[in-house]
């Protein structure tokens, strides 16, 4: 089934409640998907820097002493930040390729969640509000974002199984679905040399828009490529640096609820999802369209 | 009027309390406040009571509706008065997917719009959408009446059996099946009537009328071709 909520802020004095306004309408959504959660938040961002969040099991043992390792191995300055099982490492954007190959040899347990000047995410295992409080999601402030909660059709239930998945630079995607052909497009993308790294449907959803826009499409062709291309059910919410978009399959199972007022726009999997949002009883509320694609950007 | 508050009172109280309500009740006007988009409100209910849901519902409002006058002031989602044998169902806003499925009988309106597979399967239920419907709408629709003031998606009325359909504005493509039929006299009666019941101004001449070729009532291999 699957809980998928967004939230894109039109309004800048929003932006310090966007993770309180997305962890409820995630929590909200508890009853779609208990068995994980995920949020991604695009935040404050420096054009020179490159966040890679990252998630270790062993997080005490992983991150005592990596911003010192990560710094002398790529010779660089690299800022850790840690919430729970994840941190932000912040280093040059310049070095993050870099980052990554060196990340892999020196904590080969860690796991990149995603790189970008602005998105953060955060996923783990177990139900929605036990993962918001983990770490304190509440608190974020950020322009946009996109939250999951999972019910495991595709997967095992694992962090790695978890949404949001990000195959590519401040991009992100959550699916509520199950993608028929997606054995045979991770062979593809990876052949076409983008990075897919579990067995999920979702993910070669994500590398798929990832692949797409890496060949010049926009965010809002990347989508239409998606309705010639993925068999299956499909409602995808996507992020980008600057950009949010929404896609439903031409079958439309699965639901859709958006909202949009001069402060934002926002999706739910249900209306439920929605409202507690600030002026929605005045919002144009509407069922998105199958096979339609929705774009904004600030 | 009876109140119920479900920001106070728990949604299992209030469908227990409406559907205690026999056919001699006092208590025929309710009032369901802060339904903050909740699944199965006002479902199941037997007796002839009118209930008002001030805002917007979830899944399943009005499910297996008999006898009561159940009117949404916002917009409901998936499955609204689904399996609805008699009384009245009113949605001020849109409906989300399969409005009125397998409904055996009983006036579902929708002011809105309805979504993909309004009326699918309906076995008596008539349906009036004062805005548009989407795809596969009254898909193997058995009985009743599925009026359209707007459009229609794709595939209306796939795999038809005797169901009427009739739409005022386009049709994206018709299903199986399915094709345009005359307006006889009839017809135009039966739609009036409708139009009327739902509170509807808008003429019967103005529709066209859709219905079932007959052709794959019955499996023949010559027509696998068609399904």
């Amino acid at each position: 089934m699957c809980g998928i909520v967004g939230l894109f802020l039109k309004d800048k004095s929003l932006e310090p409640r966007l993770g309180a306004m997305l962890t409820d309408m995630l929590v909200t959504m508890t009853d779609r998907g208990p068995d994980s959660a995920g949020i991604a938040i695009y935040g404050d961002g420096n054009a020179a820097l490159s966040k890679l969040t990252v998630q270790s099991d062993q997080a005490d043992a992983d991150f005592a002493t990596l911003a010192a390792d990560l710094g002398a191995a790529i010779g660089a300055e690299v800022d850790l930040r840690r919430a729970d099982s994840h941190a932000v490492l912040s280093l040059p954007a310049d070095k993050a390729e870099h980052a990554r190959a060196a990340l892999a040899e020196l904590r080969p347990g860690l796991r990149v969640m995603s790189d970008g000047a602005n998105v953060e995410i955060y996923k783990a295992v177990g139900l929605p509000k036990d993962v918001a409080a983990r770490f304190n999601l509440a608190a974020m402030s950020g322009t946009h974002g996109i939250g999951h909660t999972r019910m495991a059709t595709e997967s095992a239930v694992t962090t790695q199984g978890a949404h949001p998945f990000s195959t590519g630079s401040d991009q992100c995607l959550v699916h509520n679905g199950s993608l028929s052909n997606h054995n045979n497009w991770r062979r593809k993308l990876r052949r076409e040399g983008v990075r897919i790294e579990s067995q999920n449907d979702t993910e070669v959803g994500a590398a798929y828009l990832t692949w797409k826009m890496q060949n010049g499409a926009s965010l809002g062709e990347a989508l239409e490529g998606t309705l010639e291309d993925l068999d299956g059910f499909f409602t995808f919410v996507v992020g980008t640096k600057n950009g949010f978009g929404v896609v439903r399959d031409p079958i439309a199972c699965k639901p859709a609820v958006m909202a949009e007022t001069d402060q934002y726009v926002a999706f739910g999997s249900e209306y439920r999802a929605l409202v507690n949002l600030p002026g929605i009883e005045a919002a144009r509320v509407w069922e998105p369209e199958p096979a339609t694609v929705y774009f904004w950007s600030h | 009027m009876q109140t119920i508050d479900l920001a106070t009172q728990t949604l299992r109280d209030m469908n227990a309390t409406l559907q205690a309500q026999t056919d001699q009740t006092n208590a025929t006007q309710w009032d369901i406040e802060n339904p903050r988009g909740a699944h199965a409100i006002a479902v199941g209910l037997d007796a002839p009571i009118e209930v008002t849901v001030r805002g917007s519902t979830g899944y399943y409002c009005a499910g297996m509706n008999k006898q009561a006058t159940v009117h949404v002031t916002g917009s409901a989602g998936p499955g609204v008065a689904e399996n609805m044998m008699s009384g009245t169902v009113i949605i001020d806003g849109d409906a989300s997917q399969y409005a009125g499925a397998t409904g055996r009988g009983g006036l579902l309106v929708i002011k809105g719009n309805a979504a993909s597979r309004c009326g699918i399967s309906m076995k008596g239920i008539d349906i009036v959408v004062q805005g548009n419907i989407g795809h596969m709408s009254a898909f193997m629709g058995q009985a009743g009446n599925l009026v359209v003031c707007g459009d229609a998606g794709d595939a209306l009325g796939d795999s038809l059996y005797e169901a009427r359909l009739f739409v005022r504005g386009s049709v994206k493509s018709l299903g199986a099946d399915c094709v345009e039929k005359d307006m006889r006299p009839e017809h135009l009666e039966i739609l009036r009537d409708l139009l009327d019941r739902a509170g509807v101004d808008a003429k019967p001449e103005e529709f066209r009328r859709y219905g079932s070729a007959r052709n794959l009532y019955n499996f023949d291999i010559d027509n696998a071709a068609a399904y």
